[in-house]
């Protein structure tokens, strides 16, 4: 290379760390745009704000994972049926101004789960009420009385079983289900609306459903099967109300009577509008970080990944004298670096992918430790300094190549793992560790060129 | 400095200490968190002073909780861990204790039993798939070094290495949940596994170092080549190692509860796939060469 294009690219290196400085923190430049803005009247633009997304566990938040019961919906819909279950939670979800909720479905066979996280949400207490209550309306129709008889003799066969004795039973598994009432396809999934309403004569509160076209069709046929016989409203698996149906009912309206308080029937009403779940969900695991824990993390590691940061320029000092001021100054530049591509990315920093980061920091001086060896190694020898840090480059490459490596495929088989903690951490460990050969391989060894032929190189002692 | 004239004693000094590491891993087993057996941990802070133990749990016997453990933390607040339980007894429980003075819940985490299995099921998959990959990669980088240790053998070396690496933290952190209740949480198996990428990186380059003696000067004897790279590379692996330690100690004293056990656990691994590196791995590939020319 030669001396003026080593030039250009050494002040390429300062201009790339410049933007990624102001993409970290722009209030300097913009205070400096203003200020000539007010002065010349140039209006020149203020620099590009990018936030720094913050996981859950440094902001607060919440994370839910739901499962879906899908055991009434044929398998080739479970795939439209998560979709639909995401997009009405997501609704309730936005109901609480959450920035960017993240409503995820997760299909592993055999479990259909589905992943909220809120972060930054005030009342963790009610957002976990609005989603998990969302009744899950459902009609039924009365069971053929052969059947019915089935699992009420059934269960008076074995009222008196250890669940041991029960298990030899033949078909003892259907002394669990509804004796009088059996699952149809009309469920919330074909709500259009519910409102609230009265009862012209006994004033008692109701709640009126209106189905949509689909929905509408099915209660139809449901209706025209069943005159004369009952069919029964479930929400949340509860019976509510279970009327004769007296005629063919078109035009997709119902009434759930039942013994509401005007309140309840309100609620179950904005609720069921809201958007009727399609399957039942159950709350299998949640993780709650208040507010002042998430300050209190992000406070924590900031000062830990301060103190580490300033150790290790301080020992890069102590032991390496100027080639140190130069790693210390490629390890700052490698800082800015990494931390801007977590927000260009954007990577969402979590107090895993800020352990990752610190430890990526502290293998970030080990390409650095091991160039500076073998070019001391050289210079040693009695070689020239120029041809020193050829060799010394060329020498510790493989090293590098291979140490990197190796913890390299480690975090891509966490990454892969999946569990947010660990992706968290595997991701910006993996970013810190490629940013880090660039850092060694190409800012500090250009730094190191620019000292050669000059009067510097003569002074020995700074090298070695 | 040389490092094969007491090899044996870093052979015993190791081995006693894995030995020891088994048995109390067989004698005192793992401490499992929530993150594998299913639970839920609460986090509580009172406004003005925490009760006593006896207390709380007194406070929430009318609940159905099972076994309560209960662990101070900070000035006024207090973890509690129990079973799984749903949202609406995780709002009675929070309930309860505020009943006598204001209570601000700092962390709830609760995990169905079904999850935990499947984490479990999980982590031994990744353990084995890494462990597949860090073979499968030295044998790789190590294939064309022959003679007068055929390559496999460094890998071979650098599996004990690391076996001894993770094996001897976590016979640690068995002791250190027998007695003070510390547990394997996904943090701490994360920090494993990046010991099995950091050990092996150790020791790969001081493996690249007696690769690159070996070809310079093919003539030598193999116990001085050997000896003269961990000399070459003694400093380089200190220094990296005291970076890196820097750092995790920094995240340990400061850097809050969530990241302390899991620094711990990497601060472990890094110094000791530092010494193995340099008077484990090494050394074992000159005593094999030397016990295969005996026979």
């Amino acid at each position: 290379m030669t001396k003026r294009n080593l030039h250009i690219t050494v002040i390429a290196i300062f201009i790339l760390a410049f933007l990624a400085g102001n993409l970290i923190e722009p209030k300097f430049f913009n205070q400096g745009v203003d200020y000539l803005n007010s002065k010349f009247s140039l209006g020149l633009p203020h620099f590009w704000q990018i936030p720094l997304r913050l996981g859950l566990d440094l902001q607060g938040g919440t994370h839910l994972v739901y499962e879906a019961d899908l055991s009434n919906i044929e398998e080739k819909d479970y795939s439209a049926t998560m979709a639909g279950l995401r997009d009405i939670i997501e609704r309730r979800v936005n109901v609480f101004g959450v920035q960017e909720p993240l409503v995820q479905v997760q299909e592993k066979k055999p479990y259909y789960r589905l992943i909220v996280e809120l972060a930054g949400v005030k009342d963790v207490e009610q957002a976990i009420e609005m989603i998990g209550q969302t009744p899950f309306l459902e009609f039924k129709e009365q069971r053929p009385e052969e059947e019915t008889k089935k699992i009420l003799d059934k269960r008076e066969e074995v009222k008196d079983m250890t669940p041991e004795e029960l298990q030899k039973v033949e078909d003892w598994e259907i002394i669990f289900e509804d004796p009088y009432f059996i699952s149809t396809d009309l469920n919330g999934k074909y709500l259009k609306k519910a409102e609230l309403g009265f009862d012209q004569t006994t004033y008692q509160s109701l709640i009126s459903l209106q189905f949509n076209d689909e929905g509408s069709q099915i209660f139809k046929e449901l209706t025209a099967k069943n005159i004369g016989k009952q069919i029964a409203i479930y929400i949340d698996n509860v019976p509510i109300s279970a009327p004769v149906v007296q005629e063919e009912i078109s035009g997709g309206k119902a009434q759930i009577t039942g013994k509401f308080t005007i309140d309840e029937a309100k609620k179950l009403a904005r609720n069921l509008s809201a958007g009727a779940l399609p399957v039942p969900v159950k709350l299998i695991s949640q993780q709650t970080i208040g507010p002042a824990l998430g300050a209190e993390s992000l406070d924590k590691s900031l000062k830990a990944t301060g103190i580490g940061f300033l150790t290790i320029i301080l020992f890069l000092l102590i032991f390496y004298r100027v080639p140190g001021i130069l790693a210390a100054l490629a390890l700052g530049i490698y800082a800015v670096l990494v931390i801007s591509l977590f927000k260009l990315i954007p990577v969402t920093l979590s107090l895993a992918g800020i352990g990752g980061a610190i430890l990526s920091l502290g293998m970030a001086v080990d390409a650095n430790i091991l160039i500076f060896s073998r070019v001391k190694e050289e210079l040693e020898q009695g070689k020239s300094f120029g041809i020193s840090l050829e060799q010394g480059f060329t020498r510790a490459w493989p090293s590098i190549k291979d140490s990197n490596f190796t913890t390299l495929i480690i975090a891509l088989i966490l990454f892969a793992f999946g569990t947010s903690f660990i992706k968290g951490f595997a991701l910006t460990l993996s970013i810190g560790i490629l940013i880090s050969m660039f850092s060694a391989i190409f800012i500090t060894q250009n730094f190191l060129r620019c000292f050669e032929g000059t009067r510097w190189e003569k002074f020995k002692w700074l090298w070695k | 400095m040389d490092f094969i004239k007491y090899h044996k004693i870093y052979f015993l000094f190791s081995g006693i200490l894995i030995l020891a590491s088994a048995t109390c891993l067989v004698v005192f087993g793992l401490n499992l968190g929530i993150d594998f057996t299913g639970g839920s941990i609460l986090e509580i802070e009172y406004s003005k002073q925490r009760p006593s133990n006896e207390l709380i749990k007194e406070t929430l016997s009318e609940l159905d909780l099972g076994e309560i453990y209960l662990q101070p933390s900070g000035e006024k607040s207090v973890i509690l861990r129990l079973k799984d339980i749903d949202e609406a007894t995780h709002q009675e429980v929070v309930q309860k204790l505020g009943e006598k003075q204001e209570v601000k819940e700092r962390y709830f985490e609760s995990i169905g039993p079904v999850i935990g299995k499947e984490l479990k099921e999980k982590t031994k998959i990744v353990i084995v798939l890494s462990l597949i990959a860090i073979v499968l990669y030295i044998a790789f980088a190590f294939r064309r070094i022959s003679r007068p240790v055929p390559s496999w053998q460094y890998g071979i070396a650098a599996l004990i290495a690391l076996f001894h690496d993770v094996l001897i933290p976590i016979g640690i952190f068995s002791v250190l949940g027998k007695y003070q209740d510390v547990q394997i949480t996904i943090p701490i198996i994360t920090a494993f596994l990046t010991v099995f990428g950091y050990s092996v990186n150790d020791t790969v380059v001081v493996f690249d170092r007696i690769r690159e003696n070996l070809i310079k000067n093919p003539g030598n004897d193999y116990k001085e080549v050997v000896n003269q790279s961990l000399n070459q590379t003694l400093i380089r692996s200190i220094n990296t190692s005291c970076t890196t330690l820097f750092v995790l100690l920094a995240i340990f004293f400061f850097g809050g509860e969530t990241l302390k056990y899991f620094s711990f656990a990497l601060i472990l691994g890094i110094s000791l796939g530092t010494y193995s590196s340099l008077f484990l791995a090494s050394p074992l590939l000159v005593s094999w060469l030397r016990f295969r020319k005996k026979v």
